[in-house]
C-alpha cells in the first residue's frame, strides 16, 4: 500500500503536512520526539503517492513516500 | 517503491548544530527548508550539482553551505549577485544561485541585484521574500506591508513614516536585460509544485547561458509573524499575495540572441600596452634577488604624490619587480593630505597597504611629523628641506634633506619635486636604471605637454645626485 512514512525526531510539528494532505492521512500524535516536538503520523489507508507532503514539508529529510510496499511503521 | 525522499544533493547530516545533526536550523514551518528542498532536488534532476555555487547571503539562510553539498561562497551582506559575478567572469561553466532574503536583496544589496540584472549576468536569483527580517528577530524590511506590526513599526509599518512596500519582481521588470522575472509563493501545496517548475525554468534558463533569471518566492515566516505555520499560510493567501501578485512577469527564455559576456582575449604585451596608452612598457629584466622596497610618498593633493607614485610602481615593473600602488587620499584631493604606499619587491606581495616603510618620501611638514615614527630602523627618510624647515629627530635612520621644491620652481611646475625626489632615491639606493626611468616616464606623467620638464628634472636630480651626494 503507498504511504508516506515520518521520521520522528526529523519533524518540528509544524502541522503543514497535515493541513495540504489531500486524502487526510496525516495527523499530529502526542507523543514528543527528542526535538522536543509533538511530530506528525501517516495512515496508509487514502494515500496516493501524490508526493505533496513531500514538498510541502520545510525538513529536508522527515517524509518519505512510498509507492506499493511501503515499510509498516 | 521510494518516490520522494531526501534529495542527494543534501548532506547526509548537518553539522550546523554538532555531529550527527539531521534537521535544520530554521524555525518550524519556515519556507526557507521547502525552497532548499526544491533547489536540492533540481541540482539532482538537472545533474548540475558539480558545478553550481551556491551563493549564501547574510540571514537566516546564512548557514545554506550546511544544506546543500554543492560548491558555496558565503558572500558579505547584499553582495552575492556582485560575488557572482566575479565568479562569472573567471567560470564560465558555472551554475550560480544566489539564494537572497529581503534584508539582504531588497535593502542593503539593492545597489549589487539591480546592476548585476542589468548586466543581464547569466545567473539565477532565488528571492526570498517574507515580508520581514527574519534573523535579527523581525525588524521591518523593505518588503514589510502597510500596517504590517514588526519589532521596529509596533503600531505597524506607515507609508507617510517607513516608505511603501517594495516590489522587487516589478522593479526587475523596469530593467531591460532581464530574461525570466517571476514570482511565486509557498503558501499552498498547488503553488509550492508551480514554484518547482519556475525554479526549474530559472536554472534551465542559466544552463543554456540565456541570462539573468529573477524568481521572487514569497515564503512564511511564522515565527517573526507570530503565527503558527499553517494560520502564516493563509495569511499570506490574504494579505501577501494581494499586495505582491503570484505571476510571470516576463519570459524572453526563447527569444534569440544568447547572451554574451565573454571578455577579450589578449596576450599581456597587448594588455600592457592598452592600459600605457600605446606607450611601450620595457622588458623587466634581472631584478636583485633580494629586495623590498616599501615605500611611502606623503603630502599635499597638488604635490605629484600619487603620480609619483604610480611612475615608481611602473618603474620596478619594467625592471622585472613585482609592485604595487595604493593611494590615500581625503575627500578634497588638491590640497588636502594624499600619500602614496609602493611596495617593490623580488617576491610575490601579499598586501599593497604599508604600515612600517623603509622608505619614507616627505614633501610637506604634516607628513613628515605623521609618518616619521613609522619608518623601519634602519630605513631612509627623504625631506623636501625648501618646505620642511623640521630635522628628523629619529638617529636610527638615514635622513637626505633636499630642496626638491626650489629645484623644481626653476621648471615652472612645482609638482615636478616628486620626480626629483624619486629619481634621487632610485640613485641613492643603487636601483636606478636611467633609460628604463626615461622610456617610463612620460607612461607616467598624464599631461603629455608635462614629459619634457619632468625630464629635465630628472636631468637635473642626477647632476645634483653627483654633486652634492656622492
Ligand atoms: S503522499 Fe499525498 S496522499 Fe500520501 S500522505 Fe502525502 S500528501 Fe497525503
Ligand atoms: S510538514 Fe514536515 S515538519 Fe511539519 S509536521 Fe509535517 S513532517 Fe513534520
Ligand atoms: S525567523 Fe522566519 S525566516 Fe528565519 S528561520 Fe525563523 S521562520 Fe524562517
Amino acid at each position: 500500500m503507498n504511504r508516506s512514512v515520518i521520521e520522528a525526531d526529523l519533524c518540528k510539528g509544524c502541522r503543514v503536512c497535515v493541513n495540504s494532505c489531500p486524502n487526510h492521512c496525516l495527523s499530529i500524535g502526542s507523543a514528543i520526539n527528542r526535538l522536543g516536538y509533538q511530530y506528525a503520523h501517516s495512515t496508509p489507508e487514502k494515500c496516493n503517492a501524490c508526493g505533496i507532503c513531500f514538498y510541502v514539508c520545510p525538513e529536508p529529510g522527515a517524509i518519505t513516500v512510498y509507492k506499493g510496499d511501503a515499510p509498516d511503521v | 517503491m521510494i518516490v520522494k525522499e531526501k534529495p542527494k544533493a543534501f548532506y547526509d547530516t548537518f553539522e550546523r548544530k554538532g555531529a550527527g545533526q539531521k534537521v535544520t536550523h530554521y524555525c518550524p514551518g519556515c519556507g526557507h527548508g521547502t525552497a532548499h528542498k526544491l533547489i536540492a532536488e533540481l541540482l539532482v534532476e538537472l545533474d548540475i550539482q558539480d558545478r553550481t555555487i551556491f551563493l549564501s547571503p547574510v540571514g537566516c539562510s546564512v548557514f545554506a553551505y550546511y544544506y546543500m553539498d554543492t560548491g558555496n561562497i558565503q558572500c558579505a551582506h547584499g553582495r552575492a549577485p556582485a560575488v557572482g559575478t566575479g565568479i562569472r567572469r573567471t567560470h564560465k561553466d558555472a551554475i550560480l544561485i544566489s539564494y537572497q532574503g529581503d534584508g539582504d536583496l531588497a535593502a542593503i544589496g539593492t545597489a549589487e541585484i539591480i546592476h548585476a540584472a542589468n548586466r543581464g549576468e547569466n545567473m539565477t536569483v532565488f528571492f526570498i521574500n517574507n515580508a520581514i527580517y527574519g534573523m535579527t528577530g523581525g525588524q521591518m524590511a523593505p518588503t514589510t506591508l502597510e500596517g504590517q506590526k514588526t519589532l521596529t513599526t509596533p503600531l505597524g509599518r506607515s507609508s507617510g513614516r517607513d516608505g511603501n512596500p517594495i516590489g522587487m519582481a516589478e522593479l526587475m521588470n523596469a530593467i531591460k536585460a532581464p530574461v525570466y522575472i517571476e514570482r511565486v509563493s509557498l503558501s499552498t501545496a498547488g503553488k509550492v509544485l508551480k514554484a518547482r517548475k519556475v525554479f526549474k525554468k530559472a536554472l534551465e534558463n542559466q544552463i543554456e547561458k540565456k541570462g539573468f533569471s529573477f524568481v521572487e518566492v514569497l515564503s512564511p515566516c511564522p515565527i517573526n509573524w507570530k503565527m503558527d505555520p499553517v494560520e502564516a499560510r493563509s495569511w499570506m493567501q490574504a494579505q501577501l499575495e494581494p499586495i505582491y501578485p503570484v505571476k510571470n512577469f516576463r519570459d524572453e527564455s526563447l527569444l534569440p540572441p544568447p547572451h554574451d559576456d565573454t571578455l577579450p582575449q589578449m596576450e599581456e604585451k597587448e594588455m600592457k600596452q592598452l592600459l600605457s596608452a600605446g606607450g611601450a612598457i620595457p622588458e623587466g629584466k634581472n631584478p636583485a634577488p633580494d629586495l623590498e622596497q616599501r615605500v611611502k610618498i606623503a603630502g599635499f593633493g597638488g604635490q605629484g604624490v600619487l603620480s609619483a607614485g604610480v611612475l615608481l610602481a611602473n618603474y620596478a615593473i619594467a625592471r622585472g619587480y613585482q609592485a604595487t600602488w595604493l593611494p590615500s587620499y581625503g575627500p578634497e584631493m588638491r590640497g588636502g593630505k594624499a600619500n602614496a604606499s609602493v611596495i617593490f619587491s623580488s617576491r610575490a606581495i601579499g598586501s599593497p597597504v604599508v604600515a612600517v616603510p623603509n622608505v619614507l618620501i616627505a614633501l610637506n611638514t604634516p607628513s613628515l611629523i605623521s609618518f616619521e615614527p613609522d619608518v623601519e630602523r634602519g630605513g631612509l627618510i627623504m625631506v623636501n628641506s625648501t618646505l620642511i624647515s623640521d630635522k628628523v629627530k629619529r638617529e636610527d635612520v638615514d635622513v637626505l634633506y633636499i630642496p626638491a621644491s626650489e629645484m623644481a620652481k626653476e621648471s615652472g611646475v612645482m609638482a615636478t619635486a616628486n620626480v626629483i625626489m624619486l629619481t634621487i632615491y632610485l640613485k641613492y639606493k643603487g636601483l636606478a636604471d636611467t633609460e628604463i626611468l626615461k622610456k617610463i616616464l612620460p607612461l607616467s606623467v598624464k599631461r603629455k605637454d608635462a614629459v619634457a620638464v619632468n625630464l629635465k628634472m630628472m636631468e637635473k636630480a642626477l647632476t645634483y645626485f653627483e654633486e652634492e651626494l656622492t
